[in-house]
């Protein structure tokens, strides 16, 4: 299947000389939900500025449902939605009217109904006549991603969507999220809530200092740089690790009460078997034991380390 | 061409002029209608006509002029300055709108609030001194052909502003003196030589001349050259423009 969004060789230099973008290439397919992660500063922005047309690139080329985003920047636009990073509204226009402006600026006729619906799944019904100076943070973030969907777009680019939303929100803006993909829209999201990427998405990007350095389907992701943990909780502390028991690099808590050991889900041998003969053999006795995958969070930081 | 967009842009901005009404049209008017009760019916009456006309008259053209001229900057300035201030900008340039239609869309909307307070202001002079207009076609032509050029200009300056200060400097700087110095309150051929000269570089000079004559046939310079100036201002705003979205100068980059 053809990518929806395609970035080949594209790079960024701003006119004070800072790059922001090096020579990126990153493919992104129809009715996925696709995590762009990276530290402040990495390039996240500019990335999704550049693909939405509000920045201009210095190199490269984008392309967009296979249109390119400055031959052919309508068709190209018009599969997008934008919800950015700040909060940026029109303080003394009512929510009605700034998500039927956005319509508006897309081109479409005017639709009440489908404007209502949106407004409906986003619990902003009630308020579609308040100014939306008198909003909470979270609603003015749900009158953004609401002015995003105001004109039906294929494609959703979510820049940190959920930064200031509380804990239930956040829950029901990603079932909306969910919802859209379900209907076959693309979503690309950042987020600072690693948790959140781990849960929705099926793709993560790590940007770092504007260069891509990863790109992988999150489960294999998940899979391959993930690490597992062993925590045994034993009977009796111990004052060190056994030298016989040198070879597994266990780690021992402070207290001495706790081992770790840290194995590699992909490797043909965990050593689980091996460890738990050699413990009872040095006369080491546990009373419970759990394993700990590592999160996604893990893996970004020991990424962009 | 996105007909759509242009409307959303013209009626958001339609709609923010019905938000301020007191600040858009009532103040103006009210300015404007204090220099005819001064200028025309107190000290107007012991100033001796011009070119055959009263002096309460014979200012009407040239306030309504720098009630539009200056309007439209600020109309026009204001409206695409504020989007960039708080950030809204992103959806006029995320959206599949030509650089074309943004610009009739904002310049659209503050030439015809310009318009509207012109031909107010033009009504209200008539309660205060006698009107004649003897072109009513050509005056109609000036007043859009200001208001345009001028929106346009205003849309430079909004661009241009990365602060409020910016975004007055060159209409308090600039635009009303030369307005006062063109011609608004007296003729040019009254000055001496030397400074008639000069005066004539001034392009406001041939907006008010031009706008003079539909009304009185009396003029400064003639219309032709009037005309002339008045577009020639209008394409040198143009070509800015297109630089502008070309290069993405304040908006892209």
């Amino acid at each position: 299947m053809s990518p929806v969004i395609s970035v080949v060789n594209l790079s960024k230099t701003y006119g004070s000389g800072y790059t922001a973008l090096k020579d990126i290439n990153l493919e992104i397919s129809r009715g996925e939900i696709f995590a762009l992660l990276g530290p402040n500063g990495a390039g996240k922005t500019t990335l999704i500025s550049i693909i939405c047309g509000i920045a201009n690139p210095s190199q490269g080329k984008v392309s967009v449902g296979g249109h390119d985003i400055i031959q052919s920047y309508r068709a190209a636009r018009s599969l997008i939605g934008l919800v950015p990073q700040e909060l940026h509204t029109d303080a003394f226009e009512t929510v009605w009217a700034t998500v039927s402006f956005s319509r508006g600026l897309f081109g479409k006729p005017r639709n009440p109904a489908y404007i209502e619906k949106v407004l409906k799944d986003l619990s902003l019904w009630d308020r579609k006549d308040s100014k939306i100076v008198t909003l909470s943070g979270g609603m003015k973030r749900r009158v953004m991603i609401a002015k995003a969907l105001s004109h039906e777009p294929q494609i959703l680019f979510l820049d940190e969507p959920t930064a200031g939303v509380d804990v239930e929100l956040r829950k029901g803006m990603w079932e909306v999220v969910r919802g859209l993909q379900t209907s076959g829209v693309t979503i690309i999201l950042t987020t600072h809530y690693i948790e959140e990427a781990e849960q929705m998405a099926d793709r993560i990007g790590v940007i770092n200092k504007g260069e891509i350095i990863l790109v992988e389907e999150k489960a294999r992701l998940m899979q391959k740089l993930g690490k597992k943990q062993l925590k045994l909780q034993l009977q009796g502390r111990i004052e060190a690790i056994p030298p016989e028991l040198a070879a597994y690099h266990l780690e021992l808590s402070g207290d001495g009460n706790e081992l770790t050991y840290h194995y590699d889900t992909q490797s043909e041998r965990t050593g689980i078997t091996s460890l738990l003969g050699d413990l009872r053999n040095a006369g080491i006795r546990f009373y419970d034991l759990d394993t700990r995958q590592s999160s996604l969070e893990d893996i970004f930081v020991s990424l962009v380390r | 061409m996105n007909f759509r967009a242009i409307g959303a842009i013209y009626k958001f901005e339609m709609a923010r002029t019905g938000r301020t009404l007191v600040q858009s049209i009532v103040s103006p008017v009210v300015s404007t209608s204090l220099y005819f009760v001064v200028f025309g019916a107190a000290i107007g009456s012991r100033i001796t006509q011009i070119e055959g006309v009263s002096y309460g008259t014979f200012i009407v053209p040239g306030l309504v002029m720098l009630s539009v001229l200056t309007q439209s900057i600020a109309n026009a300035s204001f409206g695409i300055y504020f989007p960039k201030f708080v950030g809204t900008i992103y959806e006029i340039l995320s959206a599949p709108i030509s650089h074309v239609e943004i610009v009739l869309g904002y310049v659209g909307a503050a030439a015809t609030k310009s318009i509207v307070l012109g031909l107010i202001i033009l009504a209200t002079a008539g309660l205060f001194v006698p009107l004649h207009i003897h072109h009513p076609i050509w005056m109609l032509t000036f007043l859009v052909l200001t208001a345009v050029t001028f929106s346009l200009f205003g849309f430079i300056i909004g661009i241009w502003a990365d602060g409020f200060e910016k975004l007055q400097m060159i209409p308090m700087l600039v635009v009303t003196p030369l307005t006062f110095l063109g011609g608004s309150f007296y003729s040019v051929n009254m000055l001496p030589s030397g400074w008639r000269t000069i005066t004539l570089l001034n392009p406001v000079v041939y907006l008010i001349s031009g706008f003079r004559w539909s009304f009185y046939e009396i003029a400064d310079v003639s219309l032709g050259l009037s005309v002339s100036m008045t577009v020639s201002f209008l394409l040198g705003c143009m070509i800015v423009v297109w630089w502008i979205f070309k290069t993405g100068y304040r908006l892209k980059n």
